[in-house]
């Protein structure tokens, strides 16, 4: 399907498509066998400015937006989610401070955002407070010139490789969620530590620890926007960044589709390719079409954040709800065309398989995804 | 320092096809591409630079759409581009172009090093490079796989050989044809595209290299290309089968007949 890109969006894409087959594609089995972290594609996607696709010109960035954002993710999670996860996961680190940082906060941390040069980690979820995000502990005391974390960050994606994390701290216990303010916390604060690496089933090419403050003392020109403001901060991110979920479980499926499809020529059974089966074809067509379905749905979510939309919670929660569980059964069934090939780990789609579920859970399982989704549309209706 | 890359731009090599008749490349249709070989010339121009400043000229000979090439070589990191493009150049052999490449270096003058590509995936004669240090009266070192030395007078490089590698020192300006082992060539940069499609390739012509019209073109080329063709596939051979002992025997006895 024709998606009407841009100029400057289809050389975006394609150069990332580039660097995903080339570059990322051939070492993907082996970043999720040793779980280290990509640090080699990291610095290729660096150098080929792939990081500033949707930052400002003013910061060194390409200028362009989310939608731009989603091609660069979309490209990458087709060779590996959890390679994809270090780019995307900066993006989602980023936003609190694009969307809501003050003109100094913005110069001092987007251009070298842009250049690749440092990445970001977003820090909302704790033990405790998950799907309830509203029961964070992590709390923040103003003293003097400084404000001081003390709380431990659960499963933070990029933490420990990223220089950059925003925070989500309480600086104000007596007024609930309304007592939440963002902060930016760089790498080697005093009383900044990092948790052992978790070991996950997909994206194990992505970091993920704890982020732990202890007496951790940052400037108070580290807050974002105002004390009070973490919630909507938090909120507003990951209005955003969803699409990107979306972005990230589209390039999954589609990686998957690719070897299914690969496959199902090669594969001989009965005397003729598989493909010539009407079981295998239906399967493949039901894929295709789910996976253009899903993919129509985000890149118009993301075209919508980027032309100024204002409430766009439902629309990027349709669009994360909707192509994460297109991903999910996309890569289930590519398994199942590969039949017990597939199911062996020395082929990839059992890969996909495993890298997609995440995106089912994070930035906001999709039960609660479909929670918002409701919400708003009963709201909509009181409103008529 | 000041370095010039010699590029070609040629058909993608994925996907050659020769006409069955006429036995030539089939063009129509074909992606143009920077010779790969050229890549590593490129690559090893800019980090050159990178690390010295200096300047990278790119310069082309050939027709008109060559400046793709060019416009990618200054996406990659080169300064400038030049494309050599005349009528007058067609049906240039490895002489005649040299010839050409050399005179329109003379052109742009101050110069250390030039770098070329060992050979063109096209023709794969492997001439020009040292057909150009020929033209110019200067030394080459051809298969570098390292540039491990370098200053303003001098060059220290390895050559690569069949079963080892040359060290060879030379003094500068010099031309090296380099091979695959000398880098990996960077992945183009958003802005350094945004930065090609934007530049504006020179544009030289005959009347501009002050070249001997005579050594130009087909008129200039001593070679002449006689014929091309796609040597005819090997048959397969005769297969022997049965028990091991009566195989080897079998062969033993056709050895004997049609080899011996």
């Amino acid at each position: 399907m024709d998606y009407l890109l841009t100029e400057q969006q289809t050389m975006i894409r394609d150069l990332a498509r580039k660097i995903a087959q080339e570059k990322i594609k051939p070492v993907a089995a082996h970043y999720d066998e040793t779980e280290e972290f990509a640090w080699p594609i990291m610095k290729i996607l660096g150098d080929s400015d792939l990081f500033g696709v949707y930052i400002p010109e003013t910061y060194g960035g390409l200028g362009g937006g989310i939608m731009d954002m989603c091609l660069v993710t979309e490209e990458l999670s087709r060779a590996c989610g959890g390679i994809a996860l270090g780019y995307a996961g900066t993006g989602l680190g980023t936003l609190p401070i694009l969307l809501h940082g003050s003109e100094e906060q913005k110069k001092k941390y987007l251009p070298e955002i842009a250049k690749g040069k440092k990445l970001a980690a977003f820090c909302l979820t704790e033990a405790e407070a998950g799907s309830d995000a509203g029961s964070i502990r992590t709390t923040a005391r103003k003293e003097g010139d400084k404000y001081v974390l003390n709380g431990t960050k659960q499963w933070i994606t990029n933490a420990g490789e990223a220089d950059i994390y925003t925070v989500i701290a309480i600086t104000d216990k007596t007024k609930g969620i309304r007592g939440a303010s963002a902060f930016i916390v760089e790498k080697g604060a005093k009383g900044m530590d990092f948790g052992k690496k978790e070991k996950k089933m997909g994206i194990r090419a992505s970091a993920t620890r704890e982020v732990i403050f202890t007496d951790c003392e940052i400037p108070a020109a580290n807050l974002i926007s105002k004390e009070g403001m973490g919630f909507i901060v938090a909120l507003k991110t990951l209005d955003t960044s969803r699409p990107g979920v979306a972005a990230q479980a589209v390039g999954i499926a589609q990686g998957a589709l690719d070897c299914a499809l690969d496959y199902s020529r090669t594969r001989v059974q009965f005397g003729a390719p598989i493909s010539s089966f009407q079981a295998v074809q239906h399967m493949l067509a039901d894929m295709g079409t789910q996976l253009e379905a899903a993919r129509a749905l985000t890149y118009a979510t993301a075209r919508m954040s980027d032309s100024g939309a204002k409430a766009m919670s439902k629309d990027s929660a349709m669009a994360k709800l909707f192509a994460s569980d297109m991903a999910m059964k996309v890569t289930t069934d590519a398994v199942q065309i590969l039949g017990g090939y597939g199911y062996m780990r020395d082929y990839p789609v059992e890969k996909y398989m495993r890298d997609a579920k995440i995106t089912q859970i994070y930035e906001g399982t999709n039960q609660i995804q479909r929670n918002v989704i409701a919400a708003n549309m009963i709201k909509e209706t009181l409103k008529k | 320092m000041n370095i010039i890359v010699c590029i070609k731009q040629v058909p993608n090599t994925t996907d050659v096809r020769i006409d069955p008749v006429t036995n030539t490349l089939i063009r129509d249709g074909v992606e143009s591409v920077i010779n790969p070989f050229d890549a590593y010339a490129i690559e090893e121009a800019v980090r050159l630079k990178e690390r010295l400043g200096g300047k990278v000229t790119a310069v082309t000979m050939g027709p008109p759409q060559a400046e793709n090439a060019l416009k990618e070589a200054i996406g990659l990191g080169c300064d400038e581009g030049i494309l050599v493009s005349d009528r007058k150049f067609a049906g240039s052999d490895t002489w005649a172009t040299s010839y050409t490449l050399a005179c329109a270096i003379k052109k742009i003058g101050d110069y250390d090093v030039i770098l070329c590509g060992k050979q063109a995936s096209d023709g794969d004669t492997a001439q020009v490079g040292p057909g150009i240090s020929a033209h110019l009266d200067i030394p080459q070192v051809t298969y570098v796989k390292k540039i491990s030395e370098i200053n303003e007078h001098t060059a220290k490089v390895e050559r690569m050989t069949e079963e080892g590698y040359d060290i060879v020192e030379t003094p500068l300006p010099c031309l090296f044809t380099v091979v695959k082992e000398i880098n990996t060539p960077r992945m183009p940069s958003l802005k350094g595209m945004m930065r090609a499609k934007a530049a504006k390739p020179l544009k030289w012509t005959a009347d501009d290299l002050e070249a001997d019209p005579a050594a130009l073109g087909l008129d200039g080329s001593p070679t002449r290309v006689v014929k091309i063709f796609t040597p005819e596939a090997r048959k397969g051979g005769e297969m022997i089968s049965g028990a091991p002992a009566d195989v080897a025997k079998e062969l033993a006895e056709l050895l004997k007949g049609e080899v011996l």
